[in-house]
């Protein structure tokens, strides 16, 4: 719904397993091409696409990444694979556009990353990061399920890679509570000291950027300082399109990976 | 005589009651009494197990390295088991670990409605032939049929028991005989209990538990545990010797054991404090209460609405952020801002 909404993309085909999947059943109507062959559709037809959004498992994109780059076409990873580029749009979206390969880590992620690292570049000697996710249960696919320790590792790799900070944890939380509760994710950052008043503006203006391509992202606890760690905790609402509003971890990584791709288009058609 | 396996976390739920400050010195002590006792089965670890030790739990004093290495050197009969949480420990980060130090029985644990999370983490222990159980945390959050469903599911995955958790100890008498019942019908493993005392209940639930089916109870030296504590160990062993039951374990060496564990591993004995009645009533994690304790100080409000709060949100264990979230929201109503 995404990819269809916007004016530098079109969706040329939609490809699952199961050709009466709920999702599949959802392109189709929308008239988007649909195809339950896998990757077989992309190998028997290169030039369908010009860009992939791969949000099958890791171990399938490592098996994927390679056919992609061979046949010239851009991907955008959704899964914790670690392949590509590891790419967060508000901290380094610009460069990541000279790789053909990103990845989007995890939600988790998606939506911790920038405050960590808006926290490292504010707050001198962090020795450690930690970031807790809560989602709902019905938010957690069975793919995310299976891959909770991937999910685990490739955060952990994403927010060091991007901030700098050698020593980072990161934990998930599923919550069957009913109704739902949106996603939630807290950064924390082992500090001697701070002041915490003087990284509100900081955290504002990230929040912000990522606004820009995730409406639903907004701080819910801004930065405090409290028994040696700074704390600053977010709340993610996804746009209700095709997935409910609490499922904002999913609809984080899709807008993330959907401002990637826009960028990528631009870029192929001369726009700035 | 029916034998009934006690499986004692003591070494690990009762870091909860100390913020995971137990040392290398203090299980080393506690392992050997409880080995001398013949308590099959010893945990030791963080309060949420393997992989857990964080600012948003607690940070451990010391690594589950040297936790797990110094209680396996101080035990001989008794099995060394842990506690792993997936989303807190991964397989390749801390499991593969603590089968190099050579823990014997591997809980892995999730919310009760949750099994799925556990399938690779069950699955790996049992193809390297470790002994596995299945633990569902909280479990009075979900219906009897739910818990039924995803016990099924751990024991597809390859799960030797299931244990269910009174993590909040919220359960009364007639609660746990309806679970336990239904999973000892359902299910070819054995199944546990594991008892909180927040309303006072844990060796009542405990015993009803083993009436109903149950072949595992898990219990604390003086109940040294999360909130209120967990089931006393050296009340509930002679309880059960007396209702016919055995479980193999010497009686003074226990009661020794208990008396050791007062006197080096805890502050104060776990009693029913207000806050863990009202963490009780409310269904919350007994893990929070120090936490709780802790934030409500720091930002001027009572404990017990903390607790109220976070009851109404359905939070899990593992949402400790979401106290500071509450106590700080609970403070702008107040208008006591910090």
């Amino acid at each position: 719904m995404k990819i269809l909404r916007s004016d530098l993309m079109e969706c040329s085909i939609f490809i699952g397993r199961n050709l009466s999947s709920p999702g599949m059943k959802k392109a189709n109507s929308h008239n988007v091409t649909i195809s339950d062959q896998g990757i077989d559709a992309i190998i028997s037809n290169p030039k369908i696409c010009d860009l992939v959004f791969d949000a099958t498992t890791a171990a399938s994109h490592n098996i994927h990444a390679p056919i992609f780059r061979e046949l010239g076409i851009k991907a955008i990873d959704m899964t914790p694979s670690q392949f590509g580029k590891i790419c967060v749009p508000a901290i380094n979206g610009k460069e990541c556009l000279k790789f053909d390969n990103i990845n989007m880590i995890t939600c988790g992620g998606q939506a911790s990353t920038p405050l960590a690292y808006a926290l490292m570049k504010n707050v001198p000697d962090i020795e450690y990061i930690e970031t807790v996710s809560s989602i709902a249960s019905r938010s957690a696919g069975p793919g995310t399920r299976a891959n909770i320790d991937e999910y685990i590792e490739n955060t952990e790799k994403g927010i060091s890679e991007l901030t700098g900070c050698k020593h980072v944890k990161a934990i998930l939380n599923l919550n069957p509570a009913i109704p739902c509760i949106d996603m939630q994710t807290t950064v924390f950052a082992k500090v001697k000291d701070c002041d915490a008043k003087k990284l509100e503006f900081p955290i504002r203006e990230m929040e912000e950027r990522i606004q820009k391509y995730v409406p639903g992202y907004k701080i819910v606890v801004p930065p405090v300082f409290e028994n040696g760690r700074i704390m600053v905790m977010v709340r993610v609402q996804g746009l209700g399109d095709y997935l409910p509003k609490y499922a904002g971890n999913l609809d984080i990584i899709n807008c993330a990976a959907i401002s990637m791709a826009e960028e990528y288009a631009k870029l192929s058609i001369g726009v700035n | 005589m029916k034998n009934i396996i006690i499986s004692d976390p003591t070494l690990r739920d009762g870091n909860h009651a100390i913020r995971h400050q137990l040392s290398k010195e203090q299980v080393a002590l506690y392992c050997k009494a409880a080995d001398k006792a013949r308590i099959p089965v010893i945990e030791v670890g963080h309060g949420n197990g393997l992989g857990a030790s964080s600012i948003q739990v607690g940070i451990c004093k010391e690594t589950d390295f040297d936790l797990l290495t110094t209680a396996r050197e101080n035990l001989s009969t008794s099995k060394l088991g842990i506690h792993v949480i997936p989303g807190f420990a991964t397989i390749n980060k801390d499991i593969k670990m603590a089968m190099d130090i050579g823990v014997d029985v591997f809980r892995i644990a999730c919310h009760c409605t949750e099994a799925d999370v556990t399938r690779n983490h069950i699955s790996y222990v049992r193809e390297k032939g470790k002994e596995v159980y299945g633990v569902l945390m909280m479990s009075h959050m979900a219906s009897v049929e739910v818990l039924v469903e995803e016990a099924k599911k751990m024991e597809t995955y390859g799960a030797e028991a299931i244990v269910i958790m009174d993590s909040a100890g919220a359960y009364f008498p007639k609660d746990v005989a309806e679970r336990i019942k239904a999973l000892t019908s359902a299910l070819k493993i054995r199944v546990g209990f594991h008892g909180h005392n927040n309303l006072g209940m844990a060796v009542i639930n405990s015993v009803v538990a083993v009436e109903n089916g149950a072949t595992i109870l898990d219990a604390c030296a003086r109940g040294f545990g999360a909130g209120a504590g967990n089931t006393q160990l050296e009340v509930l062993v002679p309880v059960l010797e007396r209702e016919g039951y055995s479980t193999g374990i010497d009686l003074y060496s226990v009661l020794d054991a208990a008396d050791i564990a007062e006197k080096y591993l805890m502050k104060e004995v776990p009693s029913i404090q207000s806050t863990s009645i009202v963490s009780g009533i409310a269904g919350v994690f007994s893990g929070f209460s120090k936490p709780v304790e802790r934030l409500a100080k720091e930002y001027n409000v009572d404990p017990r609405d903390i607790f109220f709060k976070l009851g109404e949100r359905k939070v899990v264990a593992g949402q400790e952020d979401v106290i500071v979230e509450v106590a700080i929201e609970l403070a702008r109503l107040n208008g006591t801002t910090k």
